[in-house]
C-alpha cells in the first residue's frame, strides 16, 4: 500500500466558464470544425467575444472518434483546393498552435484492385498532379516495397492491382489536436461552455438573436452550426432544412503492436483502411451503417466485413485481436461534400455534410467559415460548397471518384 | 445486427436486407410544373429524424419484397412493420406490430 499523495494535477488547457448573457457570435458544437472556426474568428477576424457551446464534452463526438487520416487527393477541383489547403494549414499548424500533436506525414495508399479502379486512379492521380496535389501512381511491387506486410500476390480474390499514392498524407492524434485548438482559443478570449446543449433559437423575423440552451438564454448577433450528426436537428430548431442523412459509422483498434505498418493503407474496393498508431494500436474502419442512426453505434456485422477484409489484404492480422469498436454520427451528403455557408436564417450559418472525412478538412473548415461568419460572404474556397448547389444542380460528386470517402 | 421481422418470411438477420431510407416520399404529381426548389427537395432532401421514424426496407435476399418499418434512430428498437402504401401507424407500442400484406390476421411466419 503507498502513502504517497497523488501528484499535483496539471495546468488545465483552457478555463471552464458560465455562459455570459450575450456574445457577438456563438458556435454550437466544440468538436475538431467548431473550435477551429472559433480560433479562427478570433485570430484572423479579432472576433474574441465569442462562445463555443458544447451539449456534452469537448471533442466527444466524432472529432475524438475518427481515425484520423488526412489527405487532399480528391478529384474535382473544387475539393482538391479546400483539402489541400488544409493540408497545408496542418503542415504549419503543430508551431502555430505551440502543440506537437504528431502529425504524421506517412503518406496515404488508396488500392486498386480492378481494372475501374485502375483507370479512376490513374485519372485522379493526373487531376490532382494539375490541382498541384501530390500524387504517384504504384504498381503493385512499388506497393509492396513501401508497405511490406501487405500481401500482393493473386491468390486472393481481388488481389492487389496498384495504388495511388500521396506522400504528404497521413495522421494526427486527434484528441490532440482538439485541446490544442482549445488551449489557443481560451487564450484568445474566447468562452468554451461544456454541458451547455443547444435547445431552441430567438429569432425576430427571419433573423437569428439568441440561442436557447438549458444553461439560459444567451443573446447573440451571429450563430454559425458545427453540430456534425445533429445538423438537421439543429436546423430544424431554427426552421429550416438540410439535404443531410445521419449515419453511423464504426471503427475499431487492435491491441498495441510492435511498429509494423509504416503507413496508411485505404482500400475502396475490399472495403477497409488501416493505418497503426502511435502507440502501437491497428486502427481500422470502413463504410457507414446503411440505416439513419443516431445511437453512436452500429451493426457488428459492419465490423466483421472489414476485418475480413483486412486479414486478405494483411495475413499477419489474423492473429490481432480486437480490442474495441466504437460508432459516431456522420452527416453525410447526397454528393459526399459539405456544405459551408450562409443558410436561409439570417445571422445563422452552417457548417456540416463532411460526413465520413471532415477530421482531414478541420482547419480549412474553420478558417473558411469563420470568414463567412465575420464577413457574411463565402471565402473563395467554400463558395462553391454552398447549400444552394443542391437547388442550381452545381454538385459537386466525391462520390465514385474520390476513393474511400475518410 | 438488427433482427427485422419481414412481413413476409418473420424474423431475419438484417444483412439479408436493403435499406431504402424515408417512407411515404410520393413522385411528384406534375414533374414538369416543379420550381428548381421544389426539385431539389424531391431529389436530395429527406427527413433526418431523431426518434421514430417511417423507412423502406426490401428483404433483398429473402422473399425480395419492399415493406415499410417505424424505427427509432436513437434506440435502433423497431416499433412497427406494415406494408407498402399503407399509412403510417400511430406510435407508441413498444413490441413491434407487424402487418402482413398476405395473411391479414398479422401473423408472423
Ligand atoms: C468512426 C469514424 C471515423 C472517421 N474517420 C475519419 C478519417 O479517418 N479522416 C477524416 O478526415 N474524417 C474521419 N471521420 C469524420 C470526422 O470525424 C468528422 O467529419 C468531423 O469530426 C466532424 O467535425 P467535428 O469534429 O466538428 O464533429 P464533432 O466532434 O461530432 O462535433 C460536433 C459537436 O456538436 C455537438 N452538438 C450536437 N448537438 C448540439 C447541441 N444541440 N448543442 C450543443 N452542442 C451540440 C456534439 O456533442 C459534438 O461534440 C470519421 C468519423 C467517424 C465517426
Ligand atoms: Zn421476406
Amino acid at each position: 500500500m503507498t502513502t504517497e499523495h497523488l501528484p499535483e494535477h496539471p495546468d488545465f488547457l483552457w478555463r471552464n466558464p458560465d455562459p455570459k448573457s450575450s456574445y457577438d457570435a456563438v458556435i454550437v458544437g466544440g468538436g475538431g470544425h467548431g473550435l477551429a472556426t472559433a480560433y479562427y474568428l478570433a485570430k484572423n477576424h479579432g472576433m474574441t467575444n465569442i462562445a463555443i457551446l458544447e451539449k456534452g464534452w469537448l471533442a466527444g463526438g466524432n472529432m475524438a472518434r475518427n481515425t484520423t487520416i488526412i489527405r487532399s487527393n480528391y478529384l474535382w477541383d473544387e475539393s482538391a483546393a479546400i483539402y489541400e489547403h488544409a493540408l497545408k494549414l496542418w503542415e504549419i499548424l503543430p508551431e502555430e498552435l505551440e502543440y506537437d500533436f504528431l502529425f504524421s506525414q506517412r503518406g496515404v495508399m488508396n488500392l486498386a484492385h480492378t481494372l475501374g479502379d485502375v483507370r479512376e486512379s490513374v485519372r485522379r492521380v493526373g487531376a490532382n498532379k494539375l490541382n498541384g496535389v501530390d500524387a504517384e501512381w504504384l504498381d503493385p511491387q512499388q506497393v509492396k516495397e513501401l508497405c511490406p506486410i501487405l500481401n500482393i500476390n493473386d491468390n486472393i480474390r481481388y488481389p492487389v492491382m496498384g495504388a495511388t499514392y500521396q506522400p504528404r498524407a497521413g495522421i494526427a492524434k486527434h484528441d490532440h489536436v482538439a485541446w490544442a485548438f482549445a488551449r489557443k482559443c481560451d487564450e484568445l478570449g474566447v468562452d468554451i461552455i461544456q454541458n451547455c446543449e443547444v435547445t431552441g433559437f430567438v429569432k425576430d423575423g427571419n433573423k437569428v438573436v439568441g440561442v436557447k440552451t438549458n444553461r439560459g438564454t444567451i443573446n447573440t448577433e451571429k450563430v454559425g452550426l458545427c453540430a456534425a450528426g445533429h445538423s438537421s436537428v439543429l436546423a430544424e430548431m431554427a426552421g429550416f432544412r438540410l439535404p443531410i442523412q445521419s449515419h453511423p459509422l464504426q471503427a475499431l483498434v487492435s491491441e498495441l503492436h510492435e511498429p509494423v505498418h509504416p503507413t496508411v493503407v485505404m482500400s475502396n474496393h475490399v472495403h477497409v483502411y488501416v493505418s497503426q498508431a502511435h502507440k502501437g494500436e491497428l486502427v481500422m474502419g470502413a463504410g457507414v451503417d446503411s440505416y439513419n442512426g443516431y445511437g453512436q453505434r452500429g451493426s457488428f456485422h459492419v465490423i466483421e466485413h472489414q476485418m475480413a477484409a483486412a486479414v486478405e489484404l494483411f495475413p499477419i492480422f489474423a492473429r490481432a485481436h480486437v480490442l474495441r469498436t466504437w460508432g459516431g454520427i456522420v452527416d453525410t451528403t447526397l454528393d459526399a461534400s459539405p456544405i459551408v455557408g450562409t443558410t436561409p436564417v439570417e445571422n445563422m450559418f452552417v457548417n456540416c455534410g463532411w460526413g465520413t472525412g471532415g477530421f482531414k478538412g478541420t482547419p480549412a473548415a474553420g478558417l473558411t467559415f469563420a470568414h463567412t461568419i465575420a464577413t457574411g460572404t463565402p471565402h473563395k474556397l467554400n463558395q462553391p460548397f454552398a447549400l444552394e448547389r443542391f437547388e442550381t444542380g452545381a454538385l459537386i460528386d466525391e462520390h465514385g471518384a474520390a476513393a474511400v470517402a475518410h | 445486427m438488427l433482427l427485422i421481422p419481414c412481413p413476409n418470411c418473420g424474423p431475419r438477420d438484417e444483412t439479408e436486407f436493403h435499406y431504402g431510407g424515408q417512407a411515404h416520399v410520393p413522385y411528384p404529381e406534375n414533374p414538369a410544373d416543379l420550381t428548381d426548389r421544389e426539385w431539389a427537395e424531391y431529389l436530395f432532401y429527406r427527413d433526418n429524424t431523431k426518434g421514430a421514424f417511417a423507412e423502406r426496407w426490401q428483404h433483398s435476399t429473402g422473399c425480395r419484397q419492399w415493406f415499410n418499418m417505424l424505427r427509432d434512430t436513437v434506440t435502433y428498437d423497431i416499433q412497427a412493420v406494415y406494408p407498402m402504401g399503407q399509412l403510417r401507424p400511430a406510435t407508441g407500442t413498444t413490441a413491434p406490430t407487424v402487418t402482413s400484406p398476405v395473411s391479414p390476421e398479422g401473423a408472423v411466419k
